[in-house]
């Protein structure tokens, strides 16, 4: 036998739709057979009486009272959903907190934020063009996260955006950090006076998190794109961005970051360099020669820009690696650069390295190959159908368990990059995935790059490594020193060739 | 916009438009960025041939943009007035013995939904033409009626939108210059049962025998008394009161009852006349919808036909189809079937009872009320969603996506008074994807029970893509 049971509050008004959400959320309650909350009027009465909600006690209620009938299965159920008609009417409905419109359309997404300044392109490559030209146009500076762009059209949309006066960052390009706030994959770094220019997502990260974790900060980041410093578009985000942090009065040092431009290109970028009032660090990692303006100074590595703009030694005190068996060194890296990086220091220790992703002097070859190899798993080649390792480190996981059982391998070198975008605890998979696998005696090399303050916490990370034994360096390009001088297979050839300097 | 260099961009936070991935946007918003997000697709649905279409179009923007500014011009310049009650048949001499008109693009009987068949049975009954509501449906079956759409009568009528000649129509004339065209619609009945829900019993054509005989004849007498009743200011007071004149027409209705009481007074016969007028008007809250659509009429009929229009002349659906007609392809309608609507449901009712997207109220929307003025009235957000007046406000700045413009004279307190959004042009439809968005009631899909609900409906892309097709071939664009 069902239950009917109505509450009549005097000379309340609500409008007809809130009325009609709270019935709603009344109804779908447990053991609710149905729910109204209407105004007192005759014709809503006769609604109720028709619908079997209606009870004596609303006999008298007036077109300036609110009805709450309900039926339920039970008296005590319908009394429980009477208190939570009550309940629900108080409810303000609330703006979801960091909530933000949504559009479909240019003009409308224009329109709801009509003081935007920045537009933010991931859209499928194919369509990319168009929505930046028309962001350029329509006065916004453009950050483009989108890849496969063709190489004519990033240089039309960069003379596009230079006519106008804009930033055109990327395509491809992962990670900016403009007044302050960290634009996709990017850390959470204090601002400070250190002003990047970086054609390389993970070389940004490593260096704005050292500067941070140093106790410096960043005033600008701006990402151009991979092939800013290629012929075909001749630096021309790079040498804009130099113009703005020039003018930038919060900008008192300023950081390149690429890897090595054709020499025409470094010639007009160095120039421009020498035309800067600010001191210059140039972190081209690979490049050798080149001659350098007064104002600027070489960094052979990450760590080394990191620490001539930081004016201190960031380096930590040399870590002792643990005794680990005889073996090849393999580098499973989420960062491009920071995989780079660790080839140069690898070459500068003397060993020879192979690559998916050579730097100079490296050899070209894929992840099978006997010798030190270090892999590059956000290229093409490993992302086809599957997200890039710093959002899914599912292959990045495998592959250490491959190292792991290989007996080969002495030492494992990795990347732990975090940050907004990133996934959002890649060093817990990799210590689940050491925990697993059967002590085999490899030695796990690796670091972090992040923050504290990035949504990961860099301290966590590091501890979540360390309690599952990895030897945690201080920066990437202290972990491939360490790697370097744990013992190498017998066969291994010491080369007699110094890189770099 | 605010100073473009690099320095400005650095002195301030980026405020960031979010083109793809929603979780960049989520992760600003999170830290205070202010963002705006473009929830992206691939431009006309990913259609390569509508999206070639529009590239090749563009070809033509200078001179589409010149005719949709004259096409807005009209739109704005009209100075509606309410300014009588007449009987249909006298005010569209073309509406003879039986026939009908009806609500939407053209449809016969037999594709006719339910409450449709029901009003028009009821009707029939009405004028006399059967003697009972089985004899009105066969004689309807029979081909012994003819069917007409309202809108080409001039005419526009919510829901079913059933006129036939002896009903009464309120008439309001466009008095701008060049203008002075006419449209009419029937006195709105009230809520309940009623027959533009396809209710049809003897309380049904009785009330609206009073229209008829006492109600109608009054207000008209009084609406002649006052010299007719500008509709314009009105609208834009409404909007400053909460309404959006579709779904919600309290104010509106309050302020033409206070506009008319001292005449209507003096029209009635009786006191006891002037109570129940009193009443009938006081007591239902959508007494301006049907005086709101007949300006809507008024105000886009002069933007019909205009060579190279792109924008939106009139939206309307019967039930079973929804039809647009686009400027520059003058009176063809482009149609496709009626989306249901999405909504709120009165105790006893749901999904399953409700009849499909109907009525000429679309007419609203047309000219930038409705759910294209939700942003000034938060109390209709609720049929959006969460119900919060930021939603309101994230529809209006929808429609404006879709719109050319903003009529100033119809401002939004909550929008630092900017106007509601005006001019649909089918190409941003296609472009975006957008479905124009409409405020409706939802009617029941049997005949003679009426209104179960209300809620949001949504215009099918369809129509607008065909109509892009047809103006693109008006002017040599071939797909």
């Amino acid at each position: 036998m069902s239950a009917v049971l109505n509450l009549v509050r005097r000379g309340y008004y609500a409008d007809s739709v809130a009325l009609m959400r709270v019935s709603r959320g009344v109804a779908g309650l447990a053991g609710v057979e149905a729910a109204s909350l209407m105004i007192g009027s005759p014709s809503n009465l006769a609604l109720l009486r028709e619908s079997q909600l209606l009870a004596a006690d609303s006999a008298s209620a007036k077109p300036d009272d609110l009805v709450i009938a309900v039926r339920a299965k039970s008296a005590a159920a319908a009394r429980a959903a009477l208190v939570e008609a009550g309940r629900l009417l108080e409810a303000r409905p609330a703006r979801a907190e960091g909530g933000f419109p949504r559009s479909r359309g240019f003009a409308a997404a224009a329109a709801a934020l009509p003081e935007a300044n920045l537009a933010l392109i991931s859209v499928p490559g194919a369509f990319a063009t168009a929505e930046a030209r028309r962001a350029l146009e329509s006065g916004l500076h453009v950050m483009m996260f989108s890849d496969n762009v063709p190489v004519a059209d990033e240089v039309a949309l960069k003379r596009l955006a230079l006519a106008k006066g804009l930033l055109m960052m990327g395509p491809d390009c992962g990670t900016s950090i403009i007044g302050g706030a960290p634009l996709a994959f990017a850390n959470a770094v204090p601002r400070g006076d250190v002003g990047i220019i970086s054609a390389s997502g993970t070389g940004l990260q490593e260096v704005s998190s050292l500067l941070a974790r140093a106790g410096r900060g960043v005033s600008q980041a701006i990402g151009v794109g991979g092939r800013d410093l290629k012929d075909a578009v001749g630096g021309l985000m790079s040498l804009a961005a130099l113009d703005a942090l020039d003018a930038d009065p919060a900008t008192r040092h300023i950081v390149i970051i690429s890897k090595p431009p054709s020499a025409k290109v470094a010639t007009k970028l160095l120039a421009r360099v020498g035309r800067s009032r600010k001191p210059v660090t140039v972190c081209l990692l690979g490049a050798r020669g080149a001659k350098l303006p007064r104002n600027a100074g070489f960094a052979s590595t990450l760590l080394a820009a990191a620490e001539r703009a930081a004016g201190k030694r960031i380096r930590a005190v040399r870590n002792t690696p643990v005794a680990a068996r005889k073996g090849w060194i393999r580098g499973l890296f989420c960062g491009g650069t920071l995989c780079a990086e660790a080839q140069l220091v690898l070459q500068e220790a003397g060993l020879e390295v192979v690559s998916n992703a050579p730097v100079p002097g490296a050899r070209e070859s894929g992840g099978k190959a006997p010798g030190h190899v270090l892999l590059d798993l956000g290229d093409d080649k490993y992302t086809q159908g599957r997200p890039h390792p710093m959002i899914d480190p599912e292959l990045r996981n495998q592959m250490l368990a491959e190292a792991l059982a290989d007996p080969r391998i002495g030492v494992v070198l990795l990347d732990v990059v975090i940050g907004y975008g990133a996934h959002a605890d890649p060093a817990g998979l990799v210590a689940a995935e050491m925990r697993r696998a059967r002590r085999s005696g490899v030695l796990v090399v690796a670091s972090v790059t992040g923050t504290e303050d990035d949504p990961q916490v860099y301290r966590r990370q590091v501890a979540s490594l360390r309690e599952a034994g990895l030897l945690v360096a201080g920066s990437n390009a202290e972990a491939a020193e360490a790697a370097a001088a744990s013992p190498a297979p017998t066969s291994a050839t010491r080369s007699a060739r110094r890189a770099g300097r | 916009m605010p100073a473009k260099s690099p320095a400005a961009l650095f002195a301030s936070a980026p405020r960031v438009l979010n083109i793809g991935l929603e979780g960049f946007a989520t992760e600003l918003a999170a830290r205070g960025v202010a963002v705006s997000q473009l929830d992206w697709r691939p431009p006309a649905g990913g259609n390569p041939e509508l999206a070639d279409l529009l590239a090749r179009l563009a070809r033509h923007g200078k001179r589409i943009g010149k005719a949709n500014a004259e096409g807005l011009r009209r739109m704005l310049a009209a100075e509606p007035v309410l300014l009588d009650v007449v009987p249909a048949g006298k005010a569209m001499p073309g509406l003879k013995d039986r026939v009908l008109l009806h609500s939407g693009p053209p449809v016969t009987w037999q594709r006719m939904c339910g409450p449709m068949q029901g009003a028009i049975a009821g009707a029939i009954v009405f004028e006399g033409w059967a003697k009972d509501l089985i004899a009105a449906a066969k004689l309807a079956a029979s081909g012994g009626v003819k069917f007409h759409p309202n809108h080409h009568f001039g005419a526009v009528g919510p829901m079913t939108g059933i006129t036939t000649r002896s009903m009464p129509v309120m008439v309001v004339e466009n008095r701008a210059k060049g203008a002075g065209n006419r449209a009419y619609c029937m006195i709105n009945e009230g809520l309940g049962k009623v027959m533009r829900f396809g209710a049809n019993d003897a309380s049904v054509l009785e009330r609206i025998g009073w229209l008829r005989d006492e109600f109608g004849p009054a207000l008209g007498a009084a609406l002649r008394a006052m010299g007719g009743l500008e509709l314009s200011p009105l609208i834009a007071r409404g909007l400053a009161m909460g309404d959006e004149m579709h779904q919600r027409n309290v104010a509106c209705s309050a302020l033409v009852l206070r506009a008319l009481a001292p005449h209507l007074a003096k029209s009635c016969r009786s006191q006891e006349a002037a109570a129940r007028a009193f009443a009938f008007i006081g007591g239902n809250e959508q007494f301006f919808l049907n005086i709101g659509m007949a300006m809507g009429k008024s105000v886009m009929d002069p933007v019909r036909d205009i060579e190279a229009c792109s924008l939106v002349a009139a939206m309307c659906r019967n039930g079973t189809d929804f039809g647009v007609r686009v400027s520059g392809t003058g009176d063809r309608w482009f149609i496709a079937p009626v989306e249901m609507p999405q909504g709120m449901y009165f105790p006893g009712y749901s999904e399953r009872d409700a009849n499909p997207d109907m009525g000429d109220s679309t007419i609203m929307e047309t000219v930038g009320l409705g759910a294209f003025a939700m942003a000034a009235a938060p109390a209709v957000a609720g049929f959006v969603g969460a119900g919060s007046a930021s939603d309101a406000v994230a529809f209006t700045r929808a429609m404006a996506g879709i719109t050319i413009a903003r009529n100033a004279k119809w401002a939004i307190p909550s929008l630092d008074m900017e106007g509601v959004p005006a001019g649909i042009d089918v190409r941003l439809v296609v472009e975006s994807g957008v479905q124009p968005a409409i405020n409706t009631g939802i009617a029941h899909r049997k005949p003679g029970i009426g209104q179960v609900g209300a809620g949001i409906a949504r215009a099918p892309l369809g129509c607008f893509e065909q109509g892009l097709v047809a103006f693109a071939a008006t002017l040599g664009v071939l797909t």
